[in-house]
């Protein structure tokens, strides 16, 4: 019995899920930020980035020492590729969320609650699949995770459908571009958010059923 | 593309006495390829590496059912001629086991036993062997002194070109490393890469590691029973049965 590995394997675990857990949690500030305008908030979000950022490198460390020491392989070798994969994952959407606390403290969100957007459902769906992709990770649960990799093309019709309309509202509007621009790219990174939340519901499909879907859903 | 089967054994049970070592075994095996048997103490690999040249043969009271043939011919039957087949069916064996005699002598010996006496054609087919072995260039100015003088990996090498020498077609071994430091066991791992595309290799290992690193194919066996057989890439990344799964990641055994 190889106790050694899989107490290290156990400890990296619990890890990745807390990591998880702080990103899901700057995530959802980032959103309520931009929703009330909360510059105080969102200049959390960017301190808890900074954690966020050296957990993923504790992470990774963990992970390569395992792979060093212990050579794992089957399940053993497919959670640790899983889990350097959705590291990065985790840290790319924790980036997303500061950046869009930055744009709230660069004071260029305003009003969200401008009836041309519909902030609010794109944001909970892209949180959602977060969560789910976790979820998915924390339950070893494909069927979740293959749900998660679904609701990424409702998000993508979501962010392509706001691009047209601010589009529009620019060539119709031209003075308040700054405005829409600055919108349009918190819907981009919300659309980012949810392509790394996809990511890291392949990567658990990979842990789980040993075969790589990426690129073909 | 079809591989090129060069061993087949078909509903093979294998007794030691009233013991049953293995059951009902049925793997094909292809030629010029690696194939690693892993799996726990007592699991039968063994029994069955030995059953693939007869070398159970020695121990009283075995017997056999089923069907072993090596490139189409059954080998289990009481009329082979077992000198010719284990000159086509060589073995390495876990601890060296040089003859008493000369670098040179270990490695003619074989050869001449199988008829060839001329001196220049031995001295070709010494020198070929140890080449092939990865040993040549360590002991070719002193093929004389005596083979025990040699270091463990050495040996072990020498014990591979002897095996070579009498051109078998396959070669069998049982934990070829197990007894070498890191050094030396990187160096046989090398050989058994080169071997391979010109000898049908069968390795018997402990070494999860080195059956991942060193085969095409992996055979796991427990309790006499074949688990599970593939393609090594596909049993240490996704193996189909819990079984092969919980021991190559030493969940047991």
């Amino acid at each position: 019995m190889e106790i050694h590995l899989h107490r290290e394997i156990d400890k990296l675990k619990s890890k990745i899920l807390s990591l998880g857990d702080m990103v899901e949690e700057n995530l959802l500030n980032s959103i309520k930020a931009v929703e009330n305008n909360d510059i105080e908030l969102a200049k959390g979000v960017m301190e808890l980035d900074n954690k966020i950022d050296n957990m993923e490198l504790e992470v990774e460390e963990d992970c390569l020492k395992i792979l060093a020491l212990h050579q794992p392989v089957a399940i053993d070798l497919r959670l640790i590729v899983a889990i350097l994969k959705i590291n990065s994952d985790l840290e790319r959407i924790g980036d997303l969320a500061g950046n869009i606390a930055e744009l709230v403290t660069m004071k260029q969100i305003g009003d969200s609650s401008d009836p041309l957007f519909d902030f609010t459902a794109m944001a909970k769906l892209s949180r959602g699949m977060v969560k789910d992709s976790l979820e998915s990770l924390v339950n070893m649960n494909s069927e979740i995770a293959f749900k998660v990799c679904k609701d990424d093309d409702r998000v993508d019709k979501m962010y392509y459908e706001m691009r047209d309309k601010i589009n529009e509202e620019i060539s119709k509007t031209p003075q308040k571009s700054a405005y829409l621009i600055s919108h349009l790219t918190v819907y981009r990174m919300l659309e980012r958010v949810a392509d790394h939340a996809t990511n890291i519901a392949e990567d658990v499909i990979y842990m789980i059923e040993g075969d790589i879907v990426r690129h073909r859903m | 593309m079809a591989k090129e089967l060069k061993i087949i054994t078909d509903d093979l049970n294998f007794y030691y006495g009233e013991k049953q070592a293995l059951f009902n075994i049925s793997i094909e095996l292809p030629a010029k390829e690696v194939t690693a048997l892993i799996g726990p103490s007592g699991c039968g690999k063994s029994t069955f590496l030995r059953v693939l040249n007869r070398m159970n043969d020695i121990i009283d009271g075995t017997r056999s059912t089923g069907v072993v043939t090596i490139d189409g011919e059954d080998i289990t039957g009481k009329d082979i001629d077992l000198v010719a087949l284990r000159k086509r069916v060589g073995m390495v064996f876990q601890k060296s086991n040089p003859f008493p005699k000369s670098i040179f002598e270990n490695i003619a010996y074989g050869p001449k036993i199988h008829g060839m006496t001329d001196k220049e054609e031995l001295s070709a087919l010494v020198e070929k062997s140890l080449t092939q072995a990865a040993l040549w260039d360590e002991v070719k100015d002193r093929l004389g002194d005596k083979a025990l003088n040699l270091s463990g990996g050495q040996q072990q090498r020498l014990c591979i070109a002897r095996a070579l020498a009498v051109e078998p077609e396959i070669l069998l071994m049982d934990e070829p490393a197990s007894a070498l430091d890191p050094k030396a066991t990187t160096r046989i791992e090398n050989l058994i890469g080169e071997l391979k595309g010109e000898y049908t290799i069968i390795i018997v290992t402990h070494n999860m590691q080195q059956a991942a690193r060193v085969s095409d194919n992996t055979a796991f066996f427990y309790e006499g029973r074949l688990i599970e057989f593939g393609l090594t890439k596909g049993i240490f990344t996704k193996p189909a049965n819990k079984r092969t799964e919980d021991y190559v990641t030493g969940r047991f055994g």
